[in-house]
């Protein structure tokens, strides 16, 4: 355990590092940026409770995106999954309030947003589960599709008349999620605490849990022990779809209060490197995702102060990724250790399950092999 | 049209490296490369050329990366990808920031080449056939490396690769550097369609200019099945859904921008369900080669 939060940490420290020189040569200050990145995130108790702020919905979307990758499906559709949970929260959130009151709302709302985002992610997992359809690229497109949906969505019906940009009629802040012992975190981030517990419970003790990382591991494995990877692919996409919706909804309701017409943390992409970094560990990933919230909050106050845009944590965010893997191939290559992500993951130097008739791995098309 | 050339440069590029079994989940950032550094110079020596020439570089540059990583490392592929599109996406925000953030320059009108005959078709003779060099230079490559892929033994190369890189290995090739090459191929082909973006269409560069490009033409490349020829097809019929904004506003119709910019993924999606058992993707995509391993 303790060596694996080391190695967590080195890519970071490399990044940092990089990113200081980074910040170097375009004239600013490294010393002075991380001195205000971490006095703000950190230091702070405002500024420490933004970050814990910024962190429940992020746990959210690392549970989901734990369930999905650790079964070997890449749900890049985050982004679209996040937003669409958020437009639909913030869009019936007021008027549900006005029907049912505050908690009979928060529940309604949340379930609609787990709903949504597990809805989207059907037709991924459909076309990945039973004709092997690259779900990267499907899941990508049912983000951007996603994002169009909200935002026409917080355009249209759901607008309230305010003149300026589009948006939802503001939940009031006494009717959104309530706050914890006089602090200004809200039980958002409870929710995303039980639910990365609840993930990972779910991946080390219970059977659906062991039956996704076979899955993971081997789809070929996973028929012959009789399991049906159509029914996993969908239950495991819809499972990490549903939480990252729901994440959209605490981000509404428990930070905004209301949706913006083009508002797009595009937290989904961002959270992945952090999952890696936790070897797809649920744990893990609740450490790492609360460092980097202090790094995110902290950045973008000390970007501000620097005068820089605040797209540069981006650069390290990338920057942590690459280190990494990088440093990864280095402790395989010299046998230090286990790869970066569980075992079962690594084995993708083995074909995935290529011939196996239910269709996990790409068809083949017209015999294009190479004349003998 | 305009839309479709970005596509077009990204997916030929992606198709032949995809057929060495190479995914470059990172084009998206490839293509940001591309069009910042092809801005920066052009505007800097005011020379479309050189800066479409940067272009190449830059893309070539992020594709380096894929391919030492990846190729040479056999580090994951996908996670690299992801790397390098944030990489891409924050270095090119940043730089753009820190240097243009008060000027915010753009380009003089790009120059275009009429074909003499071709102009003079009615209606769309003007548009279609009057075009930035580059473009005809496009369409000739797509032609010219579906010859390669299926023709020469470079392409045989290439899709052997992809398809059972063993076979290409016990031959005496070097499948690392068959696929180095096609990696930096994609990166340099797919830095010139961000410069074009940049040069020609946009006539300047904002941050995250792409807007996605880079994973339809992912798609485009997967949907190509190997010949070039639905690449073009494709690339054709994603810009157009790209642009149409504009048009229908030229013709007068009134939808929200939000609706149309939805329009190529809902295609994308759409072909996907409908053609699913077809997209045609070599078995050894996305696996690293160790040679050797069983």
């Amino acid at each position: 355990m303790l060596k694996a939060s080391l190695t967590a940490i080195v890519p970071i420290l490399l990044a940092l590092g990089c990113m200081g020189i980074l910040l170097a040569v375009l004239g600013r200050e490294p010393f002075t940026f991380y001195a205000d990145m971490f006095q703000r995130g950190l230091f702070e108790w405002e500024g420490f409770q933004e970050s814990i702020i910024r962190s429940a919905p992020l746990l959210l979307i690392a549970a989901g995106l734990i369930v999905a990758f650790r079964a070997n499906l890449w749900n890049l559709g985050g982004d679209g999954q996040f937003l669409l949970g958020a437009a639909l929260t913030a869009g019936f959130a007021p008027s549900l309030l006005d029907s049912l009151g505050v908690w009979p709302m928060l529940i309604a709302t949340t379930l609609i947003a787990a709903l949504i985002g597990a809805a989207w992610t059907i037709i991924p997992a459909v076309l990945r589960g039973r004709y092997g359809v690259n779900e990267i690229v499907t899941t990508l497109m049912m983000s951007f599709i996603g994002i169009g949906v909200a935002n026409v969505l917080v355009k249209g019906p759901f607008r309230t008349d305010v003149a300026g940009v589009a948006r939802t009629d503001v939940v009031p802040f006494d009717e959104r999620f309530p706050l914890l012992f006089g602090t200004r975190i809200h039980l958002g981030f409870v929710i995303g605490v039980v639910a990365i517990l609840a993930v990972h419970l779910l991946m080390t003790r219970t059977s659906l849990g062991l039956r996704l990382r076979i899955l993971g591991a081997s789809p070929r494995a996973a028929l012959h022990a009789g399991l049906n990877p159509v029914r996993l692919t969908v239950i495991a996409f819809m499972l990490s779809g549903a939480m990252i919706g729901l994440s959209g909804a605490v981000e509404i309701l428990g930070v905004q209060g209301s949706f913006r017409a083009d508002f797009d943390p595009a937290y989904g992409l961002l959270v992945i490197p952090l999952v890696f970094l936790a070897r797809l560990n649920a744990i893990g990933s609740l450490v790492l995702v609360i460092v980097f919230s202090v790094i995110q909050i902290g950045g973008e106050s000390a970007a501000r102060e620097a005068e820089i845009t605040s797209d540069v944590l981006l650069v390290l965010v990338g920057l942590i990724l690459v280190f990494m893997a990088v440093i990864e191939y280095f402790r395989v290559n010299r046998g230090l250790g286990t790869a970066f992500v569980p075992p079962e993951v690594a084995d993708r130097i083995r074909p995935p399950g290529g011939d196996s008739p239910s269709g996990s791995g790409p068809a083949i098309g017209t015999g294009e092999v190479m004349p003998r | 049209m305009v839309a479709a050339v970005p596509l077009l440069f990204a997916s030929l590029g992606e198709l032949v490296s995809e057929q060495a079994g190479v995914l470059n989940v990172g084009l998206e950032g490839y293509m940001l490369f591309g069009a910042f550094l092809a801005f920066v110079v052009a505007y800097n020596t005011g020379s479309e050329m050189l800066g479409m020439l940067a272009g190449i570089v830059a893309g070539a540059g992020g594709a380096a990366i894929m391919a030492l990583l990846c190729v040479r490392m056999n580090l994951d592929q996908i996670v690299v990808g992801i790397a390098i599109i944030l990489l891409a996406e924050g270095a090119t925000s940043l730089l753009h920031d820190a240097a243009y953030a008060e000027s915010r320059p753009s380009l003089d009108a790009p120059s275009e080449l009429a074909i003499p005959l071709l102009k003079e078709i009615p209606i769309l003779g003007e548009s279609l056939f009057t075009q930035n060099v580059i473009v005809y230079a496009g369409i000739a490559l797509a032609f010219a490396v579906g010859w390669m892929l299926h023709r020469s033994s470079a392409g045989l190369s290439v899709r052997a690769a992809g398809e059972r890189p063993e076979a290409l290995d016990a031959a005496g090739v070097s499948v690392v550097a068959t696929r180095v090459w096609a990696t930096l191929f994609a990166g340099g082909l797919a830095g010139l369609g961000g410069a074009y973006l940049a040069i020609v269409s946009a006539g300047s560069f904002t941050p995250f200019i792409t807007q996605g490009s880079g994973f339809i033409a992912i798609v485009i490349a997967m949907l190509s099945r190997g010949r070039t020829s639905w690449t073009i097809v494709g690339s054709v019929l994603f810009g157009l859904s790209l642009s149409i904004a504009t048009a229908l506003q030229l013709i007068g119709v009134e939808i929200q921008t939000d609706y149309v910019q939805m329009l190529p993924f809902i295609v994308v999606i759409v072909v996907l369900v409908l053609f699913a058992r077809r997209s045609y993707l070599p078995s050894a995509l996305a696996l690293p080669y160790v040679r050797g391993e069983k």
